[in-house]
């Protein structure tokens, strides 16, 4: 027999070690972001916005580098990431949710499934086999479609539990008055669900946008800036997370430096997606 | 069926037979409820309730839907503290004190005021028999015999004994939804509180187990205080010795169930039992 | 609102002129098949991994054999050319049961905390900050373990166990290993921080879907808030968060950039608890870039197909488990 107050002090011991798990978790977390602040904004300059790397020789010399033809090609490759992945995504999320009874569609989804849980070096694997090999060269297009790799099974589902929000009972409204289904996807269905799809593909992109491992071997890097945007496409460029890893590897504390710059750029960024992703979301309601 | 309705007939005819002159009399008050009003953010769900609970008597409280009957009955054993932006005021006196005094603590109300749900709410992972035991357990209690004993008492209690006997290791979720519903009051009895509450206990089941229930509340309030919140009319007619009509979150009219269903002081009473809304 | 609207419109406008049934017709078998194929190029991708990786990676499979391949455990990529992914499966393996074991319990002690017993303005900014913690890209987390957490732990950590070792008990050092920082213990601890937040979020959905019914069960019986938890609660959870963690832990076996960058990289073994040593995903970073041997490239390619099938394996776990432990309505198990 178990008096209350044993029962109570039994409760505090709980509450005790769930607070104190919490803190031993959160703050190592927390200590992550505090380091990449104030390391990356100490290390943060003009420069590192307007100049290229170059070699390790430069910044120990002291001349200017910088980061700007990662920045840029951050931007390139993670586009080109959205426009293979976006329609697809979109389009399989419309099979998700709209076809129910299609014989695809249980099939798609464990495919996507599937596809959501294989680790992103895999996807970089894969990338470069379908587009490097034959291409014969690191190029950003390899890059973009190894991101988008990573961003399609997310686009997929959000899509999917996105259209799904939206009451069955529109679509059959629609489909009574003799509309054609594709209209009815396409007129009201889809633009009702728009801030759901716009906030699926904003976390798609910020998971796709933190990914290194996909690019190593596809859009491989580049301490240059190319001289013709072409070159950003079907030559090797560089990216943000790739940057980072080689800047963090390498042996000069010129470059870890400029490391924890690019790690704040990058933190900032993908933050960036996320806070613009949860205020899209919240948008929904006031419509 | 056609039987046991017959026999339920009898055994409410010989009731309110015995109890003619009016209980509320002689009848010692078990709990009662001073100016309680419930509160969600700025939403009243119940207002300024003055009612009292007579020992060993069952008490209805009817009323269309939405009007705070079960807000009311969740004020009687502090369930609203769970509720975050909920807050009661006025007073709920068991036996003689109000249980929202801040020295009281609510998990002993709690035991002393059980509940039963609108669903049947096993422990989906347990057993029957852990299941009954659940309450005995949760203070501590191991001794085998003891919560056999207890086991079989609440079982018997709730009519459920004889249907599981043979199978108190099975899940309680391979029982019928009538059998689960009736595990939850055996659940709830094995604890021996002192007032049972019932939140429409038999509206998710079917006519037959709505009927055992109906029988087992007849038999139980030998032992215990019973309120039960019902939908259904002429179910607070067969099981209830008092009934309390609510109406937007407002007591209109309590007395014996006899008087409120014969011969109601309120229009709006007379028109409510007389089908003219709800 | 704006639905009904826009329905109204098309409506109107349809009724006024509605288009022949040739155009509805083919429109249909368009967008149907537009949407098929697509469909299908999904389905197709996940299959052309399987493949791709497999023939990719068939060179060294044949040479070495698959059990050959598996349990090898030489790796050496420059003067015998022999490869044995056995030193990264176990690699992979000891970090990443690791790395659940050590986040297992915290993960869900938040995951209750915040449902259960936090208040609300807490529980929202501890949300808000596991779902912040979780964007944070591996690489940056990489950084931060090379240049502030390895060697904090080498000072604080490794180095007096070292020195205490060496004096009490000598024989243990070769189990102990090299305290530099990068190592598989840092590596560990580290995997274990980032998949936190996952568990988090998967435990709390879990719990999050327990109805109400089952906790006000548990509470009406005299329960207080801890017996609560055990009672109506984690039991009926419990399904959910097995699947979760079980997820959580393919997260941690595909967790490339901020192992890789901590590990130590050590390809042959012995691993020891604080040395050196390399997962799958680790080597295949480390390597692939300075591949020149067709033979390595494809054993690089053979571990990514291991690797594949490990995740495939995990992936159908967790949804059988799912599966297996949802309980629908309280009427059956």
């Amino acid at each position: 027999m178990k008096t209350l107050r044993q029962r109570y002090i039994r409760d505090r011991i709980m509450v005790s070690l769930l607070i104190i798990s919490t803190i031993i978790v959160l703050l190592p977390l927390l200590i992550i972001i505090f380091y990449v602040f104030v390391n990356g904004i100490s290390a943060l300059s003009w420069d590192f916005f307007t100049q290229e790397l170059g070699s390790p020789g430069r910044a120990m010399q002291g001349r200017p580098t910088g980061l700007v033809h990662t920045i840029i090609g951050t931007l390139v490759v993670d586009s080109l990431a959205l426009i293979f992945a976006v329609p697809i995504g979109i389009g399989a999320g419309i099979m998700l949710s709209e076809f129910p009874d299609h014989r695809l569609n249980p099939t798609l989804r464990v495919m996507n499934d599937t596809l959501n849980g294989m680790p992103a070096v895999l996807k970089g694997l894969l990338a470069f086999v379908l587009i490097v090999k034959p291409m014969g060269t690191f190029s950003g297009i390899a890059g973009g479609v190894a991101l988008a790799f990573v961003m399609l099974p997310i686009v997929a589902r959000s899509t999917e539990s996105a259209l799904m929000s939206i009451p069955w009972s529109i679509r059959e409204a629609g489909l009574a008055i003799g509309l054609p289904r594709w209209r009815v996807i396409n007129s009201t269905i889809i633009p009702a669900a728009r801030f759901g799809l716009v906030t699926g593909m904003l976390i798609a992109f910020a998971r796709a946008a933190g990914e290194a491992a996909p690019l190593l071997f596809t859009s491989f890097g580049n301490n240059y800036l190319s001289n013709h945007w072409t070159g950003m496409i079907f030559g090797p460029v560089d990216t943000l997370p790739q940057r980072l890893y080689s800047l963090a590897i390498s042996p000069y504390s010129h470059w870890h430096e400029m490391g924890w710059a690019a790690a704040i750029v990058l933190l900032g960024f993908v933050i960036f997606s996320f806070l613009v992703a949860r205020i899209a979301t919240r948008q929904k309601f006031y419509t | 069926m056609e039987p046991d309705i017959v026999r339920e007939n009898n055994t409410l005819k010989q009731t309110t037979t015995e109890h003619n002159k009016s209980f509320t009399d002689e009848s010692e008050i078990r709990m009662q409820t001073r100016n309680l009003s419930v509160h969600y953010g700025s939403a009243i769900g119940v207002q300024d309730v003055t009612l009292p609970v007579y020992n060993n008597k069952v008490t209805a409280l009817i009323g269309p839907s939405g009007c705070g009957k079960t807000t009311y009955l969740r004020a009687l054993n502090r369930m609203h503290d769970l509720t975050r932006g909920t807050i009661v005021s006025g007073e709920v006196l068991l036996d003689g004190k109000n249980i929202y005094d801040p020295s009281i603590d609510p998990v002993i109300i709690r035991r002393r005021v059980g509940m039963v749900f609108q669903k049947p709410t096993p422990f989906p992972t347990m057993s029957i028999f852990d299941n009954v035991v659940a309450g005995l357990k949760l203070v501590g209690i191991r001794n085998k015999n003891l919560l056999n004993d207890v086991n079989e008492r609440a079982l018997r209690q709730a009519a459920l004994f004889d249907e599981v006997k043979d199978r108190l290791d099975k899940p309680a979720t391979s029982l019928s939804g009538g059998q689960q519903q009736r595990l939850s009051i055996a659940r709830a009895l094995a604890v021996e509180p002192e007032v049972l509450l019932m939140d429409e206990p038999t509206s998710s089941l079917d006519p037959q187990s709505t009927n055992r229930i109906e029988e087992l509340i007849h038999t139980l309030k030998e032992q215990v205080t019973i309120i039960i919140v019902t939908h259904n009319m002429q179910q607070a007619g067969r099981v209830s010795d008092q009934t309390a009509f609510f109406y937007v979150g407002n007591l209109v009219e309590t007395g014996e169930t006899k008087t409120i269903f014969t011969n109601p002081k309120e229009s709006r009473t007379e028109d409510y039992i007389s089908g003219r809304f709800g | 609102m704006g639905v009904y609207v826009r329905q109204k419109q098309l409506t109107k406008k349809f009724l006024s002129q509605p288009p022949s049934i040739l155009y509805r017709w083919l429109g249909d078998k368009i967008f149907a098949a537009v949407i098929v194929v697509v469909g299908i190029s999904i389905i197709a991708l996940a299959f052309s991994m399987a493949l791709v990786l497999f023939g990719e990676g068939s060179q060294a499979i044949y040479k070495f054999g698959f059990f050959g391949f598996l349990t090898g455990s030489t790796w050496d990529p420059s003067v015998q050319l022999k490869f044995g992914a056995l030193p990264f499966l176990l690699g992979t393996a000891i970090t990443s049961v690791g790395a659940l074991m050590l986040s297992f319990f915290p993960a869900i002690a938040i995951a209750i905390f915040t449902a259960e017993y936090a208040p609300l303005w807490l529980s929202r900014i501890i949300d808000n900050l596991i779902n912040l913690i979780a964007a944070v890209p591996s690489v940056v987390v990489g950084i931060w373990g090379i240049f502030v957490f390895a060697p904090w732990m080498r000072d604080t950590a490794y180095m007096p166990v070292y020195q205490w070792t060496s004096e009490h008990f000598p024989s243990l050092l070769p189990v102990l290993g090299n305290p530099i920082g990068y190592g598989m213990s840092t590596a560990t601890i580290v995997l274990a921080l980032m998949i936190v937040p996952f568990t988090t979020a998967l435990t709390r959905d879990a719990i999050n879907r327990v109805p109400v019914a089952q906790r006000e069960a548990a509470w009406a019986l005299g329960a207080t808030r801890w017996e609560v938890i055990r009672l109506g609660v984690l039991p009926y959870a419990r399904g959910g968060i097995l699947a979760g963690s079980i997820l959580s832990f393919g997260r941690a076996i595909g967790e490339t950039m901020a192992v890789a960058m901590l590990i130590g990289n050590k390809n042959t073994l012995p691993f020891s608890i604080m040395g050196p040593a390399a997962t799958m995903p680790s080597v295949i970073i480390n390597e692939f870039r300075e591949a020149v041997e067709n033979i390595h490239l494809s054993s690089l390619m053979a571990v990514g197909f291991i690797l594949f099938v490990i995740s495939l394996i995990i992936n159908i776990f967790a949804a059988y488990l799912s599966r297996k432990f949802s309980i629908s309505g309280g009427q059956s198990i």
